[in-house]
């Protein structure tokens, strides 16, 4: 296999790491609407909560992309 | 398809001479696109601001009040995060968010992304670490050990939790300017992609044939487009928030260390 050919698939497989990512947010906002549609009063307070921990799960998925871009660009 | 790529590049406007430092190096100093559409970021908060509390009113008109909503906002949320305390950090946290947001705002505008380069995104992440380090140690001293070892864990624990939390601590800038840099550099190349098929089906439109299929194509990536756009100005702002909580979470961390609020 050429070297140019296995980094496109290196890359390509890089982008895997936004399956992680992708189910922790999903995780992350179901949790949030079942507890907000139970308590509605008490969802206004953890806005801040939620964006914190929707944006700590997704550097990983992040982290993915910068790999697949060093593994394109370098 | 257009390079998607080509839009982050860095052009010299005006090529200044250079600037050397004893021990360090040669410092390009000229002023690139990088650096104008800092400037105009810049710019853009100091005049909007000089605009909004031009003519102080007790009711504010409706520029006052978008200033005012803003500076409360973030008032709001040091407060919160950091507690009673929190004040005494809010115009650093202040002058992060309406940076990031500012750059990011004028690059879904103009051609050039500040935040879409890793040199700004990093700058202002060591910039916040820095400033968390500074406080921690001129506040705890050498307690400062005490945010890798949490209260209440038993020593068998320790052992595992201590390296953990310690390299969790040296990936915080990391993950601070890498999550910015991502974010607003994928946004962008995704939107130059759809932007592309736009033209390449059209292209294959215009040649006649079966070409014609592109058509639809076209149609469905142009709403593609205008839905990315919408979905980046919210991406924009939402950014520019996030590195604001975080900043918050860290001064937090050594501000009240050993004692939550």
């Amino acid at each position: 296999m050429e070297a140019e050919a296995a980094k496109f698939i290196g890359a390509g497989l890089a982008t895997l790491g936004m399956i992680g990512a992708g189910i922790g947010v999903g995780t992350l906002f179901s949790g949030f609407l079942q507890g907000a549609t139970r308590n509605p009063s008490a969802a206004g307070g953890q806005f801040t909560n939620l964006i914190l921990g929707a944006a700590l799960t997704e550097a990983l998925g992040i982290l993915a992309f910068v790999l697949g871009l060093l593994i394109l660009f370098s | 398809m257009a390079d998607p790529m080509h839009q982050f590049q860095i052009h010299k406007l005006v090529d200044l001479p250079d600037f050397a430092i004893p021990g360090v190096g040669v410092i390009d100093m000229a002023f690139t696109n990088s650096t104008l559409a800092m400037t105009l970021a810049a710019a853009g908060i100091a005049g909007f601001f000089a605009l909004a509390t031009s003519k102080g009113a007790v009711v504010p008109g409706r520029l006052q009040m978008v200033g005012e909503s803003a500076f409360n906002y973030i008032d709001n949320l040091t407060t919160s995060i950091i507690g009673h305390e929190g004040r005494k950090f809010f115009p650093f946290i202040f002058t992060l968010f309406l940076f990031i947001l500012a750059m990011n705002l004028l690059g879904l505008f103009l051609v050039f992304t500040a935040t879409s380069q890793l040199a700004v995104t990093a700058t202002l992440a060591a910039m916040t670490i820095l400033l968390v380090l500074i406080i921690g140690f001129a506040r705890n001293g050498l307690n400062m050990y005490k945010l890798f070892v949490p209260a209440g864990v038993p020593w068998y624990m320790l052992i595992l939790v201590t390296p953990i939390e310690f390299i969790s601590f040296l990936l915080r800038p990391v993950t601070l300017a890498l999550r910015l840099f991502g974010n607003m550099l994928g946004g962008h190349v995704a939107l130059k992609v759809f932007a592309g098929f736009v033209v390449s089906l059209g292209m294959m439109a215009a040649g006649g044939g079966l070409g014609l299929f592109g058509i639809p194509g076209a149609l469905l990536s142009l709403s593609g487009v205008v839905a990315l756009t919408a979905l980046e100005f919210l991406v924009a702002f939402l950014q520019a928030f996030v590195f604001a909580v975080l900043a918050c979470v860290y001064l937090n961390d050594v501000v009240n260390l050993g004692h939550h609020h």
